[in-house]
């Protein structure tokens, strides 16, 4: 079974933000409602496959993209 | 029909912006940021990258420190009434719009304490002046870009300096300016930057903006309005986090995609193209009616120290009478009276009956102000 994970955000504008970072990266994600067992700081989450959590997590620190934490689903 | 009221707004609108609008509400039409669906997804997406838009086009590095609000007077009162308390000094210039004037005066009845700097009277503020008005531990100095009656552009860089050497604050109302004037938050050092979106950005009525530097610490700026933000949803108090700390509500998505398309299309043309267009028909305009004898024009002789916008008044007319014949007879639309800034018009000497108004903008013609320029010959003579 295929393992996702999901960056977390305090606001909307820095999931969008985030979307736009690593796509332009190249990386395979998803903009989805934000799972309610994980968080209910902002309403969208991004979804990703698990093994890309280190490069995203590196992609936006660089972007300096605020988030609220990566969560294995 | 020529139309000479961009300084009110600007038309008509680029294709690309009315095709933006109906775009958004055709194919994403969710409400931004809410959801999490895909209309609601696409929506914020269109929202944020106009946010994008405003941010680089005005030299600001953070997009999360663009807030839109519904128009620049609203964004000029979150400003002041968000920074100001009781006891606070504020200063500002006497050729303030009343999106200004009016909460500096609400809030002198709160306490604040307001210092209005006298302008020349052709609308100029002496930098040295305002630097003996901004005493130490001043908190906010607030200035018009231009002016909306006369168009004289104040020296916002210079009044940055003054600001920062006293600990102050610089708030510029760039309602006359923003996509007319080029303006970088950064290199000009303007602390809070507030701008309409349907003037020199072409884009709708409904949208406007403040811009916050990176380093005003927005701690001490309070909402103006509270409510939901779709995020921090479990707690009742309003988040700290930006954009979401002012801008509560459903966004106006519509006009923010309008806004966007407004701001790549000015980008595209560039603002020194359209500012060197502007200036030349600015020029035109001031020196032919300079040139008739019964017209007094205000506003610094030399078009360099203006924006497109040109006042005047006729000897022994009455203002009215302009503003209706010029689009009665000639088919020519312009504003006439107070345009909101009596103060303005006071250090003019044109109040209270005010002046009629001519503002070129991005698709004027040479033509047409040549054409203006005989219509008021001909009204002055008949």
């Amino acid at each position: 079974m295929k393992v996702y994970g999901v960056v977390l955000f305090y606001t909307t504008s820095a999931a969008l933000k985030a979307e736009k970072v690593l796509k332009a990266a190249g990386l395979e994600i998803k903009l989805i409602p934000t799972p309610r067992q994980l968080s209910s700081d902002c309403g969208m989450a991004l979804r990703f496959d698990w093994p890309l959590a280190q490069t995203i997590e590196e992609t936006l620190r660089a972007a300096q993209v605020e988030h609220a934490g990566v969560r294995q689903l | 029909m020529i139309y000479l009221d961009h300084a009110a707004t600007s038309w008509p609108k680029p294709p690309e912006v009315i095709r933006a609008m109906v775009d958004l509400l055709e194919r994403a039409g969710g409400n931004p940021g809410r959801s999490g669906h895909r209309l609601s997804i696409e929506a914020g997406r269109i929202v944020y990258a106009a946010r994008e838009a405003v941010a680089e086009f005005f030299g600001a590095p953070d997009p999360m420190r663009v807030v839109f609000t519904a128009n620049v007077t609203t964004a000029l009162n979150l400003a002041l009434r968000g920074l100001l308390r009781p006891g606070d000094r504020v200063v500002t210039s006497s050729i303030e719009h009343n999106s200004v004037m009016r909460p500096l005066r609400a809030l002198e009845r709160q306490g604040v304490r307001l210092t209005v700097v006298p302008c020349a009277a052709d609308g100029r503020l002496d930098p040295g002046a305002l630097a003996r008005a901004v005493e130490p531990g001043t908190r906010l100095v607030v200035l018009n870009h231009a002016s909306n009656v006369m168009g004289t552009i104040l020296p916002v860089a210079e009044a940055a300096t003054i600001a920062h050497d006293a600990g102050a604050l610089l708030l510029v109302d760039a309602a006359q300016t923003a996509g007319v004037l080029p303006i970088h938050i950064m290199a000009l050092k303007i602390d809070l930057l507030a701008f309409t979106g349907h003037k020199g950005l072409q884009g709708p009525p409904g949208t406007g903006g403040l811009v916050i530097a990176p380093w005003v610490d927005v701690t001490t700026l309070e909402p103006l309005v509270r409510g939901g933000t779709g995020s921090r949803s479990e707690f009742e108090e309003q988040p700290d986090l930006l954009p979401d700390k002012y801008e509560s509500g459903t966004a106006n998505s519509v006009g923010i995609a309008g806004l966007g398309a407004g701001v790549r299309f000015v980008q595209e043309r560039g603002v020194e193209a359209i500012r060197a267009h502007e200036l030349e028909l600015a020029r035109t305009l001031y020196d032919g009616l300079a040139g008739l004898p019964e017209v007094t024009v205000y506003g610094p002789p030399d078009a360099a120290l203006r924006t497109g916008t040109v006042s005047f008044t006729v000897a022994g007319r009455q203002v009215s009478e302009f503003g209706l014949r010029l689009d009665e007879e000639y088919n020519i639309l312009c504003r006439v009276g107070l345009h909101c800034a009596p103060a303005a018009h006071r250090t003019l000497g044109t109040f209270p009956q005010g002046t009629v108004r001519l503002a070129v903008g991005l698709g004027t013609t040479l033509a047409e102000v040549h054409t203006t320029l005989q219509a008021v010959e001909r009204i002055i003579r008949a």
